[in-house]
């Protein structure tokens, strides 16, 4: 470990800092070496995982790629076409069903706009939220309510989906939609039919409760870092909570909250079950409004790799295959943003991983 | 005049905070509501007696039990090793890497993991609906969770521990073993509860490795597929009797009482912890 002095000097936290630049080798029994060769071989794993998940999508899913060439990302038609059919279609050299076209630009879209509405919502959301739940509440009853923020990170999101359907979608078309259609009808999306509940705007909503936890925890972690002094700067200066709010917190957190949620953003991308179950599971055309049945990326994989696997020549699961490429791209993408994002903004505060620890 | 302004700007601007903050209680309560509704037709000790057949969910709870088990055989000794490599030996820009590896594994969708499974290991490999192959796919999912909590825990245990270990002579690894481990145990435990809190309400990853069955787990790693509770909640509802629309509700609803028991024991190992660091020092 020759080039243990890169760490020297950087922010070391709490640890010792001989840990935070590496151990000498010479500090080391040979018991000691051993074992830290084993410790490294379990802490690649997580990272040899993630090569081989991206490696193997995009083995799979380059046939698809070449097959439709940028109607991929442009076309409105999926469809793996007439798996029983005897005659076959042949497009730059690969070979699909007769009829086969794999153009995502429907799930495309329907998993942007979903996620985005769910980002649109949750965000003001959580941060309203957590204001109120660390400057108004009393602090007995602060770590009680975290737990509801705890419950929301957990939930399965197949429980989630059902919800959505039992109780939510339904409510939302008989109690919301109708005055959303009449009172902002004018803009043409938001204008009738509002349907039954399954769809755009319902799964969008469940995305946002889903993501809360995730922009919510982080916010309160960044607030908690927020110099007491400067607040109460502001208190003495006499401004009201809110002017103190908004001219000491937020500003401090707010390059915190843009990371978190892009984080959060990365989760209601890649959703899938409660998605597929509350989507309407619409394949061939983009949503008629922003009440209408529609598909994502990650819930059409659920949904179609059944019928995927009925086809002979296998292009079936190779376009399937690039929907997950596409989805694994723009999550990773996203991911890395967002951390890229906090560890310049905030020092302190890590940012929590996956469903937001 | 303009005092009254402001406190009134003050005052609804608390009012949206507190509505946002009622928008955040009020879909864990919704859920649980509506979950016991639909449920309640069936809610009952036989859902623990009977497999699915017969209208109870004896087969899925253990399924779901021996996912769990598994996921914490395979994730428990790689993530906490993993995680002690972090804390205890990377150097800094190494350790960088690593972590960007687990935190970007904890970011992408699970039903790329299902998916890349289902091709890999139940077709290429010929495993078919398998056990092993589940486990891994949901092993992929909860890992980095491990692997974060471990290396959190260990952080945290003050340096000068090691430091006083490493005076005494102790090797690394006793330092280790006696010193630093112990403190970072209840960490590492609230870590794994975590995972297995995170790993019991997952269904993407396993639809297609290890398929569903209404038998009761036969443990056979290949070539058998089980149920588990996930898939109830998600595809009864698509059946045609109001009974299995029920059994849906009460497989959502069973989910959610584990997942309240694990936060609880989350919680309790937690506080026990800081009893018990504090009597350390």
């Amino acid at each position: 470990m020759t080039n243990s002095e890169s760490g020297a000097g950087v922010n070391a936290g709490p640890a010792s800092t001989v840990s935070r630049r590496g151990v000498p080798d010479q500090d080391l029994t040979r018991r000691d070496r051993l074992a830290r060769t084993g410790f490294l071989i379990a802490a690649v794993v997580p990272g040899a995982m993630l090569l081989f998940l991206a490696a193997e999508i995009i083995r799979q899913a380059i046939p698809a790629f070449v097959y439709s060439g940028w109607g991929f990302f442009t076309g409105q038609i999926f469809s793996f076409g007439q798996l029983y059919a005897t005659t076959l279609s042949h497009h730059n050299g690969i070979t699909a069903p007769h009829g086969a076209s794999y153009g995502s630009l429907p799930f495309i879209v329907g998993t942007l706009a979903s996620s985005l509405i769910a980002l649109a919502v949750a965000v003001p959301v959580s941060v309203g939220a957590v204001l109120a739940l660390t400057e108004r509440v009393p602090y007995r009853l602060q770590s009680s309510l975290s737990v509801f923020l705890e419950v929301l990170a957990g939930i399965p999101s197949v429980a989630y989906g059902l919800w959505g359907i039992l109780f939510f979608g339904p409510f939302l078309a008989a109690h919301v939609y109708p005055v959303l259609a009449r009172v902002l009808g004018f803009i043409p999306i938001f204008h009738s039919p509002v349907g039954f509940g399954e769809g755009l705007l319902t799964a969008a909503l469940v995305l946002a409760v889903m993501i809360i936890p995730i922009i919510a925890a982080t916010t309160r972690e960044l607030i908690r870092t927020v110099p007491i002094l400067a607040k109460e700067g502001a208190l003495a200066l006499g401004m009201t909570p809110y002017e103190t709010v908004k001219v000491v917190t937020l500003p401090y957190v707010r390059r915190g909250i843009l990371a978190a949620s892009l984080l959060g953003w990365a989760r209601a991308l890649g959703e899938t079950m409660a998605v597929l179950m509350i989507s309407g599971n619409l394949l061939d055309r983009l949503p008629v409004n922003i009440y209408g049945s529609f598909s994502t990326l990650a819930a059409s994989i659920v949904d179609l790799l059944d019928s995927a696997l009925t086809d002979a020549t296998g292009m079936a699961v190779h376009a399937l295959a690039a929907l997950g490429c596409v989805l694994l791209v723009i999550t990773i993408a996203t991911n890395l943003v967002g951390r890229l994002i906090i560890r310049r903004a905030t020092g302190g505060v890590p940012l929590p991983i996956g469903r937001g620890l | 005049m303009r005092g009254t302004v402001r406190r009134l700007r003050d005052l609804g601007f608390w009012t949206l905070c507190l509505i946002a903050l009622g928008l955040v209680i009020l879909p864990s309560v919704s859920i649980v509501i509506s979950l016991v509704q639909q449920a309640w037709p069936v809610l009952g000790l036989h859902l623990f007696a009977a497999t699915t057949p017969e209208n109870g969910l004896q087969n899925v709870i253990l399924g779901t039990l021996v996912l769990c088990a598994g996921i914490l055989i395979i994730t428990a000794p790689v993530g906490i090793a993993g995680g002690i490599y972090l804390a205890e030996f990377a150097h800094l820009r190494q350790g960088s890497w690593i972590r960007l590896g687990y935190e970007t594994l904890a970011g992408i969708p699970s039903i790329v993991v299902g998916f890349v499974g289902y091709v890999v290991l139940d077709i290429e490999l010929h495993w078919g609906f398998s056990l092993l192959a589940g486990i891994l796919a949901l092993s992929a999912i909860v890992l980095p969770y491990v692997v974060k909590t471990t290396e959190v825990a260990l952080l945290q245990v003050p340096s000068t521990l090691r430091d006083g270990a490493t005076a005494l002579g102790l090797s690394r690894l006793t330092t280790l073993r006696r010193a630093v481990l112990p403190p970072a145990i209840p960490g590492i435990v609230s870590g794994l509860v975590v995972a297995v809190a995170i790993g019991l309400g997952e269904t993407a990853p396993l639809l297609y490795t290890i398929g569903f069955s209404d038998q009761n787990p036969t443990l056979q790693p290949f070539q058998h597929s089980m149920g588990y509770l996930t898939y109830v909640v998600f595809y009864w509802i698509s059946l045609p009797s109001k009974t299995d629309h029920a059994l849906g509700g009460a497989a959502g609803l069973i989910l959610i009482f584990m997942l309240l028991g694990l936060i609880g024991i989350g919680r309790l190992v937690s506080r026990w912890s800081a009893r018990y660091t504090a009597s350390m020092f």
